[in-house]
């Protein structure tokens, strides 16, 4: 047997078990505050827009007077605009994630690309909206349409979306994709059948946050040229179209109480439509994740 | 091709992880239809020899190696090798079970799947299970996540799933280190009836499991500069009777330093 080191252990349990009491504190009145904001913001919203979420509100066009103004067309804009910049950033960033993470993995071209994508997640949106304005809008001459709006949008989210599917993909253990190989599996089927399952729910909750971001920016729309009096809903890919926040924000400029009221059940609408889309992805992801631990 | 040439040869192989090397001058054959047991103490380069055999280590940036390893007379290392193909034929069961996140059944059809085996799967399926002293456990529970299995039953399945591809060689990295006494000794079983139609290397911890199923015993040990070296390469019975190096023999009996 080994000798006994000398010294003694002077464990001090109840000035542990303090500190772990304190930060527990601590924790909690942090997410107090931050509820309590939220609820704050939720209530005076509620309070003042509540009446007029209603059906009218939801069919009719934007109108010169108050209580006749709808959200109509900002709707629909929205939906479009998102279901575009969705899809687009979706697929583009899972992609590019699989390029960098299990293609080019490690050689100093991914690197240089990984530290920009990076560098591009915090460029202020504006620049992108500039950026659509030049690119989407004039030289590939798509106007200021839906088409346009959706495409700066995905670029703008796409950083998001790709470090986000980079994370998930590299939480995948290297051992899975060992076994897959071992069993004569090519690289593709690999990641098809192996990686990309497991590392889906990680990827949709990037989408999620993609997502949520795009369906509240206006900067990088105003810039490109979005309207903000669309009497009509968007009818094909290259009409002009306005989307919720730009409306919104229209509503909120006005003098007229009225407006005030409808700029409030604005909000109400488009925290209904982030919220069905986030439980969406949610349930899908929960699905998902079920299935895979059975 | 003649009869008796080995199924994998090494030729002066050498590997080094980084600046690191970790095995040297390894000459070995593995015989068709045999039983080759890796023996030596932790750290001494056994997974990374087993490695080299179906080039696993290709997914180690940092693995480089000298020398050479042959399949069937071929060169595993040569450019024009699709490692793939060679996965394929040489199956890999490895020292830290890792079942796919997915059903018992899915994960043992996985390899038959994606080399587009046409035929009855589920047969397929059950037939490997079964050579894996697995059926009755799992037989009822086949949808089942694969997760859901004990250590052991994980590291079985995995067995399972190597055989289901049906390769010429197979290669386990202490396959019985997870299992219970009834189960190693249905492995060692299975091992001995697939050493009929297949070869077989395995490397283990477990003198007695080396001197039980082994045909040949290869030790690794390492000198004084940390990089092993094959000390001895020979029949089982030549090797645990009669071995010619004093520190094979230390090893087996268990006396160091
Ligand atoms: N991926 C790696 N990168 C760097 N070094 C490695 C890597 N894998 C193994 N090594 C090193 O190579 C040496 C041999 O490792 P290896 O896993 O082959 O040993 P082993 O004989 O299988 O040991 P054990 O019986 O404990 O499994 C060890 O010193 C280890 O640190
Ligand atoms: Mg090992």
């Amino acid at each position: 047997m080994a000798d006994r080191i000398p010294g003694r252990f002077d464990r001090r349990m109840r000035r542990r078990r303090l500190e772990g009491q304190i930060f527990h504190v601590l924790c909690l009145l942090s997410i107090l505050v931050g509820l309590g904001m939220l609820a704050a913001l939720l209530l005076n919203i509620f309070m003042e827009g509540w009446q007029r979420v209603n059906w009218s509100f939801l069919t009719s066009f934007p109108s010169r007077h108050p209580e006749a103004a709808g959200i109509r067309a900002a709707l629909f804009g929205s939906i479009y605009v998102i279901a575009v910049a969705g899809t687009l950033a979706f697929s583009f960033g899972v992609a590019a994630a699989i390029y960098l993470e299990e293609y080019a993995s490690r050689n100093w071209f991914a690197r240089v690309i990984q530290i920009n994508i990076a560098n591009l997640a915090g460029v202020p949106s504006i620049v992108y909206g500039i950026l659509g304005l030049e690119i989407f809008v004039r030289f590939l001459a798509l106007g200021k349409s839906v088409l346009a709006g959706g495409f700066t949008l995905a670029l703008l989210v796409l950083p998001i979306v790709i470090i986000a599917s980079e994370e998930a993909l590299r939480a995948v253990p290297s051992s899975i994709r060992e076994g897959g190989y071992a069993l004569g599996a090519t690289r593709w089927q690999t990641i098809w059948r192996l990686v990309l399952p497991q590392a889906f729910p990680g990827i949709l909750t990037g989408v999620i946050l993609a997502v949520s971001r795009a369906i509240g920016e206006t900067a990088p729309l105003i810039v490109m040229g979005a309207l903000t009096f669309v009497p009509f809903t968007p009818d094909g890919p290259l009409s002009r179209f306005t989307v919720l926040p730009i409306q919104i924000f229209n509503w909120v400029s006005r003098p007229q109480e009225g407006f005030h009221e409808a700029a409030a059940a604005g909000i109400i609408v488009l925290l209904v439509v982030l919220l069905s889309m986030n439980a969406l992805a949610v349930l899908l992801r929960n699905r998902f994740q079920r299935r895979m631990e059975g | 091709m003649a009869e008796n040439c080995p199924i994998i040869e090494t030729r002066e192989l050498n590997v080094c992880y980084g600046p690191v090397c970790v095995i040297d001058q390894v000459n070995m054959g593995v015989e068709p239809n045999r039983i080759t047991a890796i023996i030596g103490p932790s750290g001494s380069g056994k997974s990374t020899l087993l490695r080299c055999f179906n080039r696993m280590n290709d997914l180690i940036p940092s693995f480089h190696m000298s020398g050479s390893v042959l399949f069937a007379g071929e060169d595993l290392y040569d450019d024009s090798v699709d490692p793939t193909e060679i996965r394929y034929q040489i199956g890999m069961v490895f020292q830290r079970p890792n079942p796919f996140p997915k059903s018992i059944f899915d994960n043992v059809a996985f390899g038959p799947r994606v080399n587009g085996f046409r035929g009855d799967l589920a047969a397929l399926v059950e037939q490997s299970i079964r050579r894996a002293a697995l059926w009755d456990e799992v037989k009822d529970r086949l949808k089942d996540s694969a997760l859901s299995l004990s250590g052991g039953q994980q590291q079985r399945l995995c067995i399972a799933r190597a055989l289901a591809v049906q390769p010429r060689v197979i290669l386990m990295d202490e396959p019985c280190s997870a299992l219970d006494p009834i189960s190693t000794q249905a492995i060692e079983e299975l091992m001995r009836e697939l050493s009929n139609e297949y070869s077989i290397v395995i490397v283990t911890h477990n003198m007695q499991q080396a001197a039980r199923v082994s045909d040949y015993t290869a030790f690794l040990n390492p000198r004084e500069d940390k990089i092993s070296e094959l000390i001895e390469f020979d029949q089982t019975r030549q090797i645990f009777t009669n071995p010619k190096d004093e520190r094979t023999e230390a090893y087996i009996t268990g006396r160091f330093g």
